[in-house]
């Protein structure tokens, strides 16, 4: 009995020291996004003077930087673009990744053997590896770049392989073939045993699919670099990155723009927080 | 499915899919090493074939080399520090405290920005924030921005990537320890095994999965890093702090010697696969069973 109260009292003190450690870890995490917002109110000779003060010390507060951003950012259509970029390429990986896992799962021939294993050996290879040929061909040879369709395309592709590989796994150990079988039996066609029956099965994978790939979607900058470069096409991240090289000296108005790319995010992860981190694990550990 | 319909089923279910895979992946990947043995130049109609000339246009690309070294050290850093961290920041997260899930989730929100912008606000903390503490304090290691120095540079470089990744870790290691059994750890303690006991003979054997897969994710993401680098220090000073992948970014279409890029990539492409192959065999073997 005596043991176990020293060593209660024991296990007390180390998890105040566990939660202190931790508060002070987490602050330091968030003290960038910190700076971000209270200089993102400011004037440029103030943020010169002193990055940190705040409401107590400066009374030039205002939202100008914001609406300086905003337009100079041309924010709404970049906003535009990265959301028709990532829910199309979204929604089109998600039915094709599906019907292909599907299909390689039901039928063992050949075919689907062989493109299942290349696809599993395809999921190594980085994007750099394949970015110069990928321009060499949509650019030159095709000459398609600079389309939205042409970057939808290309992020429905590169995403295929984890995809289909995801839902592989999925079907293969959650879908009893006997459903499918009852299905024609009752004279479905197969697509409409797919789509009736077999997809709304998947909705957890799914999930999990569209929260990993419109993450990646929205937040690429190398692969949508490449293929577009007219302004009126360019999503969130370039349309920051240009911004930023025409007015990196300006840190009020950086601040303010830098936040206004973040705050979308972060509001769909208040929203979603737990089907965005289920989704995240699941992707990771299988 | 019954085989008479299957033309039809491959046409419907697995052709759109197949297309977007083969026409983005599998062409381009095959192209790219036709593209090694070329001259072109990005711009022109004709690629003279020259064979593995390319190849000793990268032996003599100093630059290369020392990118892939500087890489190297990056990777190394920021694979074991990431992971050490993630895993104690885990252990803590899990010692049945309150807010866990909001540690979790703060922990968590670097990666769910873009590298372009989270390197941005980093630039913005080294070259303001700190000299401005380093000025009020007379903290010599301050008074100069970070950025401007290149091992300070680079510094900052892994600082950031930690920042970045430790998030993600932390969500997988947590996973694992939640997935330890109780069963187990109850019969270690009755069996007198002390904390440190426990940890080296009960947690880390049963976590050695998470360990592969955090330990595989870190390697291949530290490896091709570009955005941050990009965004924090675009290779400066004098690009000293230019990563292997944003070399080969440069070598393509800065300098426009697309076969040497190209030829670059893929030793890249295999060197990585070589040394997460290496990674994944060895900690596997040492995964077990509860």
């Amino acid at each position: 009995m005596q043991q176990t109260v020293v060593g209660g009292t024991k296990k007390k003190a180390a998890d105040m020291l566990a939660m202190a450690g931790l508060i002070v870890i987490f602050i330091a995490y968030m003290f960038p996004f910190l700076m971000v917002v209270i200089n993102s109110l400011k004037q440029k000779r103030d943020i010169i003077k002193s990055p940190f003060s705040w409401l107590f010390t400066i009374k030039g507060l205002s939202f100008d930087n914001f609406v300086k951003a905003f337009t100079q950012m041309d924010f709404l259509n970049a906003f535009k673009n990265s959301l028709i970029v990532t829910v199309s390429a979204t929604a089109l990986v998600t039915l094709f990744a599906a019907m292909l896992a599907y299909y390689i799962v039901r039928h063992k021939n050949w075919i689907s053997k062989i493109t299942f294993a290349l696809m599993v050996a395809s999921m190594i290879i980085p994007f750099q590896a394949i970015m110069i040929p990928l321009v060499s061909i949509y650019g030159g040879t095709l000459n398609i770049l600079n389309h939205r369709l042409t970057l939808i395309f290309m992020h429905t592709g590169f995403s295929m392989a984890m995809s289909v590989f995801m839902f592989h796994g999925f079907i293969n150990g959650n879908i009893p073939i006997a459903l499918e079988e009852a299905a024609y039996i009752d004279g479905c066609t197969h697509s409409q045993t797919f789509f009736k029956i077999v997809f709304p099965l998947l909705k957890p994978i799914i999930s999990t699919m569209v929260i990993l790939n419109a993450l990646a979607f929205w937040n690429d900058f190398l692969l949508p670099s490449l293929v577009l470069t007219d302004k009126e096409l360019l999503t969130l991240p370039l349309s920051t990155y240009s911004f930023y090289g025409t007015y990196s000296a300006d840190y009020g108005t950086i601040m303010a723009g830098l936040l206004l790319c973040v705050v979308p995010i972060l509001i769909l992860y208040v929203v979603l927080q737990k089907q965005i981190i289920n989704g995240v694990v699941a992707g990771a550990v299988k | 499915m019954k085989s008479k319909n299957n033309g039809k089923d491959f046409c419907i279910f697995a052709l759109p899919g197949l297309f977007c895979f083969i026409a983005v992946v599998v062409i381009p990947f095959v192209y790219g090493v036709y593209l090694t043995m070329t001259d072109w130049n990005g711009v022109s109609a004709v690629k003279n074939f020259v064979g593995l000339k390319n190849f000793g246009g990268v032996m003599k690309d100093a630059q290369f080399w020392i990118s892939l070294l500087l890489t190297f050290k990056y990777v190394i850093f920021v694979v074991v520090i990431v992971n050490v961290m993630a895993f104690g920041i885990a252990y803590l997260l899990t010692r049945g405290m309150k807010g866990q899930n909001f540690f979790r989730a703060g922990f968590f929100t670097p990666n769910l920005i873009g590298g372009i912008v989270l390197g941005y606000i980093w630039q913005f903390v080294f070259s303001r924030v700190f000299v401005n503490i380093g000025e009020s304090t007379g903290w010599t290691a301050f008074e100069v921005s970070w950025l401007s120095d290149p091992s300070k540079a680079f510094a900052a470089l892994v600082l950031v990537s930690v920042w970045q990744l430790s998030g993600y870790m932390i969500l997988i290691y947590v996973a694992g320890f939640m997935g330890l059994s109780e069963d187990v750890m109850e019969a270690a303690s009755i069996d007198g095994a002390s904390g440190w006991r426990k940890m080296r003979s009960i947690v880390m054997p049963l976590m050695m999965s998470s360990v592969t897969i955090c330990l595989f994710l870190t390697l291949s993401r530290a490896f091709m890093v570009y955005d941050v680098n990009l965004s924090l220090t675009a290779g400066a000073p004098y690009g000293t702090t230019e990563m292997a992948a944003m070399h080969v970014y440069e070598k393509a279409f800065t300098s426009r010697q697309f076969g040497v890029g190209q030829a670059e990539a893929l030793i890249l492409f295999i060197i990585v696969a070589c040394i997460s192959g290496i990674q994944v065999y060895l900690t596997k073997k040492k995964e077990v069973e509860a």
